[in-house]
């Protein structure tokens, strides 16, 4: 076994009085996607920060390639890529100066910097685009050059904070391609997400941070099976009728969450739960069975729903 | 509280710069100046002082003018589109053109009073013609804010505005009449200076409050500066029609 | 985990000079972004140019008629040949303050363009030493042409005067440095408003425009503007004669300039690396 590329033990990050991360451990692999799943607030984007050397830990250990940030941040930062949460990326320059210019900031020659700069626009699909100042960019080509430029110092971690917040679908998809693709190279990625969904495309494991805490840990199919049932049953009984039918419902599922607009049932037979329910005549106003999810896992571990 | 301190810095503006204008310039050069050998015969007879402060209401309502008529009114246009949330009411691009006239008159009579107060605490600059020199400056300031607020509205980014500043408004404050009497300048340079609004607006700034300006130039320098200003508006109604409803 | 005796050490070291200043690497990189950055905008810069003509020349052809001559050590020179120096020390102000203020502050909240160089193997000692050094060259720049200009019109009176670049370079360094420091605490842009407050008095009340006797007994006071060092500097240059006020002078604008990279870094650190 490698040894681990990020370690940390009893990590903590407070500022001032408010403790963001609190006593944290986790190990991240050579060459795994990693998650960090969580709401706003959970303490997700501090730990990144650490991670990133962009923020001082307050106790605890951390060290990424077998580094310390404290003493070493500049070695560790130069070999990690970064795409922020909001796009940083430099308005006064085009798409293929962004690229460039950063480079540069590694220390990469210009040479070599233009020749991966070209590459890694193909890669994004964006070399129609390269003399384009950024400005007029879409959110969803922004973040592709975000990822663009990350990815030009051949970084052998990628730190990506929430990395399809606020773009349409479509982006996403393109989006979650492209790092899969950077999963199948081998990269390793570390993430934070607030969606259930794109934990489940990508991550291999995943953490779920609640309050500064690991709450829970595991593959995305474990945490499902471990905190879930194979399928959940919603139901609307219209707006105040919902607790009304809660203690007959329970007994067709595993669990039964209440929701201010819906009951949520937790149940391995969706339909028979249902078909159950019809027969002693509890008819929902609509009633719908799907694949449970990360969300229900979330639902279950902090008793909400996940808001943005 | 943000208004609050947008009515602090106006106050800097408006009685901090003319008094250290006064001081640093007024007085300063102005004691350099009056030892000169052929000073006074330049000056008609006036200290240096009171020739330069005289122009100082004039010159101000320049600057402040013109600067309101580019950045913060871009902003309406471009950035914030407050203007186009106006006419999306019954308000027609003239009236959005009569407003902000009425807007840049208001903030330039705020300046023009500033430096009007603090001159009046000068022995040679006291005279019941500031009260005059006030409207002065305010149709001074509107000769450029106007004009150039047409121009704004026909552009989409800040980019000339620099060189507008640079080559248009700091040649006119150097070389308007302001600081000598433009017979100083070459004789190629002075009908130029005629033309410009600032000339205009320091002659009369400066007739009135040292009661030196016959009654019929006064009328010509006011008829020159109402020239820039109408047409200036003109301009606007047709920009900003072209701007907000096209 | 740092050793507690090594932290001690290190902490009584930054008490005098902050440590982000021994991690100075590679500020030239920054400087090579605002070079590409401004090669778009040459004409913004080869326009600039044109600002100390005007004034040189409004100057001539007006105030230097009226005034005559002005004594400067024991030389008698033409008002525009004295006025000139303290122009080109202001201009050499001007430019660094904002290039240090409202530039940086653009970069900085708007732009944030030092959150992702700081996710680089950039420091923030690379970055408050890279932004200064930007705002010294076009300084350079600048000086240059004003020293030019002056050439042209017949203003320069010594050649001692090329030293007036490096004059130039010192004042631009201290007040970018400062400017800089200062703009880490600004919270808005209204706050700049109150640049004029600092910038003005200074441009009009530090020998720029008339000798320090002119002040009669308070000509002291002069001595307390640091734009006035950085004229005392050019003028002693265009005249040719220098007296050992010329060490006060450079020392004044020397203090300057590290004291405000010294906490332009360190505010750098505070406020982004939380």
């Amino acid at each position: 076994m490698n040894e681990p590329l990020i370690t940390a033990r009893s990590l903590v990050k407070k500022f001032g009085d408010l403790v963001a991360v609190d006593e944290i451990d986790f190990d991240v692999e050579q060459g795994e996607a990693f998650g960090f799943l969580g709401p706003n607030g959970a303490g997700k984007t501090s730990s990144m920060r650490m991670i990133g050397c962009v923020s001082p830990t307050t106790s605890g250990r951390l060290e990424i390639f077998g580094l310390s940030p404290t003493a070493d941040g500049r070695a560790i930062r130069a070999r990690i890529g970064v795409v922020p949460q909001m796009d940083q990326l430099d308005n006064e320059l085009t798409v293929l100066e962004n690229l460039v210019i950063y480079a540069r900031y590694f220390d990469i020659p210009r040479d070599v910097a233009r020749a991966r700069a070209a590459e890694l626009l193909e890669f994004v699909q964006l070399t129609e685009r390269k003399d384009d100042t950024v400005d007029p960019l879409s959110g969803g080509q922004k973040r592709r050059v975000s990822i663009a430029r990350s990815l030009i110092s051949e970084p052998e971690l990628m730190l990506l904070d929430e990395p399809t917040t606020g773009l349409d679908p479509q982006a996403r998809h393109v989006l979650w391609d492209r790092l899969y693709q950077l999963k199948e190279r081998g990269a390793t990625l570390v993430l934070t997400t607030h969606y259930m969904d794109e934990a489940e495309q990508l991550c291999d494991r995943l953490v779920v941070m609640n309050g500064g805490k690991i709450v829970a840990e595991g593959s995305p199919r474990n945490l499902i099976t471990t905190y879930a049932t194979r399928e959940v049953l919603e139901m609307r009984f219209g707006r105040g009728h919902n607790e009304e039918h809660v203690s007959e419902v329970s007994q067709v599922g595993e669990r039964v969450e209440i929701l201010p607009d819906r009951l949520l049932v937790y149940a391995h037979d969706g339909e028979g739960a249902l078909a159950t329910l019809r027969e002693r005549n509890i008819i929902p106003e609509s009633a719908l069975v799907r694949r449970s999810s990360l969300e229900d896992v979330f639902l279950r571990l902090t008793g909400r729903t996940l808001v943005d | 509280m943000f208004y609050r301190r947008i009515w602090k810095s106006n106050l800097v503006g408006a009685f901090f710069q003319p008094v250290l204008y006064l001081l640093g310039i007024g007085l300063g050069v102005g004691a350099l100046v009056d030892q000169g050998p052929n000073s006074a015969a330049v000056l008609d007879g006036f200290s240096y002082f009171a020739f330069y402060s005289s122009a100082l209401i004039a010159t101000m309502a320049m600057f402040t003018a013109s600067q309101e008529a580019l950045w913060p009114t871009m902003d309406g246009f471009q950035w914030s589109h407050a203007y186009r949330a106006m006419t999306s009411t019954p308000i027609a691009p003239r009236d959005v053109a009569t407003g902000l006239t009425i807007f840049y008159a208001a903030k330039t009579t705020v300046g023009a009073i500033g430096v009007a107060v603090v001159l009046a605490f000068f022995d040679e600059t006291r005279s019941w013609g500031l009260i005059g020199a006030v409207p002065a400056g305010v149709l001074t300031g509107l000769a450029f804010a106007v004009p150039l607020a047409a121009w704004t509205s026909s552009r989409t980014t800040p980019d000339s505005f620099p060189p507008i500043l640079r080559f248009i408004i700091i040649p006119m404050f150097l070389f308007g009449g302001a600081f000598y009497p433009i017979e100083q300048l070459p004789d190629w340079l002075e009908p130029v200076a005629w033309v410009t609004p600032l000339w205009h607006g320091v002659e009369l700034a400066r007739g009135s409050i040292l009661q030196t300006l016959p009654e019929g130039r006064g009328l010509l320098h006011v008829g020159v500066l109402c020239a820039y200003i109408v047409l200036g508006w003109m301009a606007c109604v047709v920009t900003f029609e072209r701007r907000l409803n096209p | 985990m740092t050793a507690p005796a090594a932290t001690e050490r290190i902490s009584i070291a930054t008490r005098i000079i902050p440590a982000v200043l021994f991690d100075v690497r590679r500020p030239q990189r920054l400087v090579e972004r605002s070079l590409v950055v401004t090669r778009r905008g040459w004409l913004m810069v080869v326009s600039g140019f044109f600002e100390p003509l005007f004034y040189l020349l409004s100057i001539r052809v007006g105030l230097s008629a009226l005034v005559g001559d002005v004594a400067v050590g024991g030389d008698l020179v033409p008002y525009d040949e004295f006025v000139a120096p303290g122009l080109m020390a202001a201009s050499a102000m001007n430019g660094a303050v904002f290039d240090s203020t409202m530039n940086v502050f653009h970069k900085w909240k708007q732009a944030r363009l030092y959150d992702s160089l700081l996710a680089t193997p950039m420091s923030a000692g690379d970055i408050a030493v890279g932004e200064v050094t930007w705002a010294v060259i076009r300084g350079l720049l600048y000086s240059t042409a004003f020293l030019a200009t002056m050439l042209v019109l017949g203003m320069v009176g010594s050649l001692w005067m090329v030293l007036s670049i490096g004059a130039c370079v010192l004042i631009g360094f201290a007040f970018a440095a400062v400017g800089m420091a200062c703009t880490t605490f600004a919270r808005s842009w209204a706050d700049f408003d109150y640049l004029p407050a600092v910038t003005l008095p200074l441009f009009l009340f530090s020998a720029t425009f008339y000798p320090p006797s002119s002040y009669g007994d308070w000509s002291w006071v002069v001595q307390l503007s640091p734009l006035y060092h950085g004229v005392a500097l050019i003028r002693a240059a265009n005249v040719g004669e220098f007296s050992a006020s010329v060490i006060v002078n450079i020392a004044v604008l020397v203090g300057l300039a590290l004291v405000g990279i010294a906490v332009t870094a360190r505010r750098i650190e505070k406020l982004l690396l939380t």
